[in-house]
């Protein structure tokens, strides 16, 4: 199984997420630069944060325009698992790929903090190893992490089962508390906080165990066992 | 052709809070004795100079600009587009 990492300029969780993905989870994972295209034989996408242009103009907004982009749209569109995080989830949002916007914070403020997320739809890619409600400790480090959409975003969102994670309280402003989305048909996911600073018992001073399980629920997803 | 100085004023739509201009209100202006101001409303202006035959196309121009790249977010963000002869 071949997971894609794409690196974009101004991606700075692209090393911690292949470190993940190969040391701790043992996959095959590869970079690929986001001017290239992505070969036929990939099995998973996963778009790390960062600060792709410098969040020049809006967070995601250029990056959304790369070229490996359509690439992305057409993996998508065949059912393969793609998982934005933090930068990534603003970028698949600008690209159109998952609904709503990431706005600055209600604080204003860049927050770099622990927060307590909780699971509300256990049948993506990414989150089948979960109970449902089930609570993950996990970082957030971002400036626009506010996410937003109007009413009948959030009604289509709810009915359709797209609410993948909730803040446990109010962190940042967002509509409904909400953290992460994910695309109609649930393959495509994007959350704010960083599952990849969370994973190793040696940098998580709470418990490591849950954000493990967003990785072993991709393993599963693919039928690799761990 | 003709050179024109375009501006794209973008700003949230009504009913997105706008911290920042809220603040810079409530936390600045009405602390001094500025008093009749009822509200500001925080925005990123870009300008662009842009060769068109006339100030229309400058205009329709610059807008199909600002949809084909997402230079707004129009579920979030509203713009204004002013063009000024060179």
């Amino acid at each position: 199984m071949k997971v894609a990492v794409i690196v974009f300029p101004g991606s700075n969780c692209d090393r911690d997420m292949y470190h993940v993905l190969t040391d701790v989870f043992d996959l095959d994972a590869q970079y690929f630069w986001h001017e290239k295209g992505l070969p036929k034989n990939i099995d998973a996408v996963i778009l790390p944060g960062g600060f792709s242009y410098g969040d020049r103009l809006r967070a995601g907004v250029i990056a959304a325009h790369s070229p490996i982009i359509k690439d992305v749209q057409k993996m998508s569109e065949k059912g393969i698992p793609v998982l934005g995080v933090c930068n990534g989830f603003q970028i698949l949002v600008e690209s159109g790929l998952l609904p709503g916007v990431l706005l600055k914070n209600e604080s204003l403020n860049f927050m770099c903090e622990w927060t307590d997320l909780v699971v509300e739809n256990n049948k993506t890619p990414f989150t089948n190893q979960f109970k449902k409600n089930e609570k993950i400790p996990i970082p957030i480090a971002n400036g626009e992490g506010r996410y937003f959409a109007d009413d009948d975003t959030l009604k289509h969102l709810k009915k359709n089962n797209q609410i993948v994670f909730r803040y446990g309280n109010s962190v940042n402003g967002s509509s409904n508390q909400i953290a992460g989305v994910c695309n109609e048909d649930g393959n495509v996911v994007g959350m704010m906080p960083h599952p990849e600073r969370a994973v190793e018992s040696e940098i998580n001073p709470k418990d490591s165990k849950p954000s493990s399980l967003i990785f072993e629920s991709l393993l599963t997803e693919m039928g690799v066992g761990n | 052709m003709a050179t024109f100085n375009v501006h794209v004023i973008i700003e949230n739509k009504p009913g997105i809070s706008d911290p920042e201009g809220e603040t810079i209100l409530n936390d600045l202006v009405l602390k001094g004795t500025h008093k009749t101001v009822s509200k500001i409303k925080a925005a990123k202006m870009l300008k662009f100079t842009i060769r068109e035959k006339d100030k229309d196309a400058a205009q329709s121009k610059v807008q199909d600009i600002c949809d084909d790249l997402r230079i707004y977010n129009p579920m979030v963000s509203k713009v204004t587009i002013q063009v000024f002869e060179e």
